[in-house]
């Protein structure tokens, strides 16, 4: 236990590598005294709670690595998975738990969230998703927008989510920077933040930021062809910005006599995204239009870490599997606008058939967060039913591992391997059943969540009191 | 060739085909009747003329009977959904689609009626039945009066020309923090809005013929609203008011005692906290059990076991969705229920022969038993259970095709490689 002490120290490390990696020599070359970010300010002050080694014993394991074991063990030391087997000796004060008859997965990770900038309650003043002011807004984190305190938080950490990233809404072609945090209530968002997770840019295509100006404001964009125009004038500012900064360090590593260029907060958002910082997360729906934004992709020298919502992205699992980028998919929502209107309950099966497919069951709602196993579920009997022989530990990757690559997080947790995060959920039974809920979900090695301590189950200060002894879910 | 073939299954997929209602015999699955008989493990239905014939284990199969072998199945009655905009809307953000409210209008419309919006050939018939739903209500939304409308309940095997089953089946209202913006941005405006309505209709119904000679005090509803509140007033015709906040559940019902009105609570996120009352008052609720979310202060109390507690307590419980796309996960709803508590048989029962009996069609639907209508489902699983399918949908007899639109779109890029070119694809 009193080694315990420690633990809250080892993100430190890590967090640290990270910024400096960021401002790393390598770097310097293309990105010189051009700032990224301000060292040291906004970086993850995330600690990681207290906890216990913890032998996790009997259970039915899916690894997300491609395992299905049948009386499987998983240890969790120092905030870390030590080992995941069959027969696994206890280390000496070890906490024991006999999960027979129970699932244990990877956290559930969510690549598709607005917890935080879209709270409960639902009122305006607590409405910070969007800066529809303007159709790009790089320069916005959303991190700025989190509050800590929305009482949707716990409610996805009783469906097993521990990390998930927050984007800001779809009303701008670039909407601002996105941030994945780790489902543990901090102070701050910085108290919650993934450490040494890269950054998102969210970008988005169709209709909704043509509705939001041209509709609206009654400016552009107003079609679709005004959404690539706008996209590709904001990427095309950004290289002259970072020509700006190339010309100016040629002259001084000249000695010659150079002004630095002004800080421009939204370029350097863009050129991180250039440098390859910063990942980018793209809401897109029609499959014509993905094939554009890859194009914006290419002509500016970026990559897109996945589209998401991509109702259509049955239509092209192929071209999305050859260039590496990922589809977060819901498992059925569809028909609420014309972009949606050609949604199937296949899609996620058919992105994940495609060769070197990567499909994620994101959720894009509080409701839906809730029950992210619930939907992968759906999407992998959907896949059964046209013929596909999906199994248990294929679909458990849709909401785990790949999430995971997608938000850049691949090699510190998404999947139940020695060295990861101990980031694992045990479930009440095969968490593919309606009927399957989280009984316990450890955050880096600490109990966060059990079902059946009500003092391991987190509430935020505004559900505080709200409804006396009997009260709601929060 | 190709194109009389597409425009031929384009025909079966609207439905135009006439379907004959067949002799089937469903042999040896565990058939829940919801009925006296309970759950049957290796039970037979028969179906025949569009009615059940038989349940039980030792039913004889007719001869020249399709048989089909349930064996490891569940059969279950059709199910359910108590407040859908189902034949309302096709794409919901496509305005041109969307029937579901008079949204430019500001006068009452109590005789706004659902039924002249509803398009039965809308492709979420199809994606609908073939998931288990085989009837349901369509209810209006609130535009800008506090009194929507009137809503229908349907079949959905929408290509019968009897595909409406009852109509008006009840009036919709709304209170609390909508009723409120609707009435000027308060309860108390809204209580009074309505109070006022409803002393409208009283007056009019009890002085039709000096209302028509000129000799009445003018009202606040247009004569054809007033006649679509008689049978209201006359608690005959359900007034569905779409409430939340416990203590704006207490004021309709204070209202309806009032006025002696057949209350419906849609909603009801704390309707657990009156479940009391409730129960008292015999007013049921129709209940989304997945509609956690503290979203608004009138939702605080929202819980997933609000399904568990009204059971627990008494209360009458039909599940809704209130949605059009997604009333197809009304299973998975359900599901959430028991999972929270809700014992199993209720929550199929709130899908099923409580809904039957909230909206008075329990005498030819709701339970498997011989005379009923023959909506018959054949699950491949527990029907509540996410990754369960329909294998068979029987609504009134005559199965139900397995052919919709995204069903086609599947097909059709199922190989995005292939000698066929995908736009020649059916």
């Amino acid at each position: 236990m009193s080694a315990r002490s420690f633990q809250p120290f080892l993100a430190l490390p890590i967090c640290l590598v990270f910024l400096s990696s960021a401002l790393t020599a390598a770097d310097k070359k293309t990105a010189g005294d051009r700032p990224f970010e301000p060292p040291g300010l906004y970086a993850s002050t995330y600690k990681p709670l207290p906890s216990r080694p913890t032998l996790i014993t009997n259970a039915t394991v899916l690894t997300a690595a491609g395992e299905r074991i049948e009386g499987g063990s998983v240890l969790l030391r120092d905030g870390k998975i030590a080992a995941v087997g069959r027969q696994l000796a206890a280390p000496a004060s070890t906490v024991v738990i006999d999960a027979h008859g129970k699932w244990v997965t990877p956290g559930i990770i969510d690549a598709h969230s607005h917890l935080g900038v879209y709270p409960s309650p639902e009122v305006d003043a607590n409405s910070d998703g969007n800066e529809a002011t303007d159709p790009v807004t790089a320069d916005v984190w959303a991190e700025h927008s989190f509050w800590p305190q929305d009482p949707q938080i716990p409610l996805a950490l009783a469906g097993g989510v521990t990390s998930q990233l927050i984007l800001p809404g779809s009303a701008n072609l670039i909407g601002g920077r996105s941030v994945t945090i780790k489902n543990v209530i901090g102070r701050s968002a910085e108290d919650m933040k993934f450490p040494g997770a890269p950054y998102s840019l969210k970008m988005a295509c169709g209709e909704n930021p043509k509705r939001t100006y041209g509709d609206e404001k009654g400016r552009a964009p107003s079609t679709r062809m005004g959404n690539i125009a706008g996209t590709r004038k904001a990427w095309a500012e950004a290289l002259d910005y970072r020509h700006e900064w190339e010309e100016y360090q040629q002259k001084k590593d000249a000695g010659k006599d150079a002004s630095i260029p002004d800080r421009d907060i939204e370029k350097e958002t863009l050129l991180g995204v250039l440098d390859g910082k910063i990942l980018v997360q793209n809401h897109c729906y029609r499959a014509d239009e993905m094939l554009e934004m890859i194009q914006v992709a290419k002509e500016f020298g970026y990559k897109i870490a996945a589209f998401h919502h991509a109702t259509e992205a049955y239509k092209i699992a192929d071209v999305l599997a050859d260039n590496g980028i990922c589809a977060a998919l819901w498992a059925d929502s569809w028909g609420f606008k014309m972009e949606a209107f050609d949604a199937i309950r296949e899609n996620v099966a058919l992105v994940d058939h495609a060769k070197n497919g990567c499909a994620i069951v994101h959720s894009d709602s509080a409701l839906g967060i809730q029950r992210l196993n619930q939907e992968a579920a759906k999407a992998m009997a959907a896949g059964r039913r046209m013929g596909f022989p999906l199994r248990e530990e294929d679909a458990i990757r849709w909401i785990t591992i790949n999430p995971a690559k997608a938000l850049g997080i691949a090699d510190q947790t998404g999947s139940l391997e020695a060295g990861k995060m101990a980031d694992v959920v045990i479930w009440s039974g095969n968490p593919f059943s309606v009927y399957s809920k989280a009984d316990q979900v450890y955050i880096d090695g600490a109990l966060i969540f059990d079902r059946s301590d009500p003092a391991r189950q987190p509430m935020t200060d505004f559900s505080l009191g709200i409804l006396g002894a009997s009260g709601g879910d929060q | 060739m190709r194109g009389g073939t597409t425009l031929l299954s384009t025909l079966l997929l609207l439905g135009t085909t006439v379907a004959r209602a067949e002799t089937v015999a469903i042999v040896g699955g565990t058939v829940h009747t919801l009925g006296p008989a309970g759950t049957i493990e290796g039970g037979t239905v028969v179906i025949e003329e569009g009615t059940v014939r038989a349940v039980g284990r030792d039913v004889a199969v007719p001869p020249g009977a399709r048989k089909i072998d349930a064996t490891g199945k569940v059969v279950t009655p059709g199910l359910m959904d108590s407040m859908t905009r189902l034949g309302l809307v096709e794409v919901s953000q496509v305005e041109g689609t969307n029937d579901t409210r008079a949204n430019q209008d500001d006068r009452f419309t109590a005789a706004f009626d659902v039924v002249d919006g509803i398009n039965r050939r809308s492709i979420l018939f199809p994606i609908t039945r073939i998931e288990g739903v085989t009837r349901a209500v369509v209810a209006p939304q609130p535009g800008k009066s506090l009194i929507a409308g009137r809503g229908a309940v349907i079949h959905l095997d929408t290509e019968r020309d009897d595909w409406l089953l009852s109509s008006p089946a009840a009036m919709y209202a709304v209170l609390g923090e909508t009723g409120a913006g609707r009435a000027g941005g308060a309860r108390g405006a809204a209580m009074l809005r309505l109070r006022e309505a409803l002393q409208d209709a009283l007056d009019y119904g009890a002085n039709r013929a000096a209302f028509d000679r000129g000799d009445r005090r003018p009202y606040v509803l247009s004569r054809l609203d007033l006649e679509a509140l008689q049978p209201v007033v006359k608690g005959e015709l359900p007034l569905v008011v779409s409430v939340d906040r416990a203590s704006d559940i207490e004021a309709a019902l204070r209202l309806a005692r009032d006025y002696h009105l057949k209350l419906i609570v849609a909603g009801g996120r704390e309707s657990w906290m009156v479940a009391r009352q409730l129960v008292e008052a015999k007013v049921p609720v129709l209940l989304d059990p997945l509609a956690n979310l503290p979203e608004s202060f009138e939702a605080l109390g929202s819980t997933l076991e609000a399904a568990a507690r009204l059971d627990k307590a008494g209360v009458t419980v039909a599940f809704m969705t209130g949605d059009a796309h997604d009333v197809r996960n009304i299973k998975q709803a359900a599901g959430n229920a028991v999972s929270y508590g809700m014992p199993w048989d209720a929550a199929l029962a709130a899908l099923t022969i409580v809904p039957a009996r909230i909206w008075g069609i329990d005498d030819h639907y709701g339970t498997l038993e011989a005379g009923k209508d023959a909506d018959v489902v054949v699950w491949d699983g527990d029907p509540l259970e996410v990754t369960s399918y329909p294998e068979h949908v029987f609504i009134r007899g005559v199965e139900i095709p397995q052919d919709t639109r995204q069903l086609r779109l599947r097909d059709r890029y199922k190989e995005l490689s292939g000698e066929v070119p995908v736009p020649y694809r059916p």
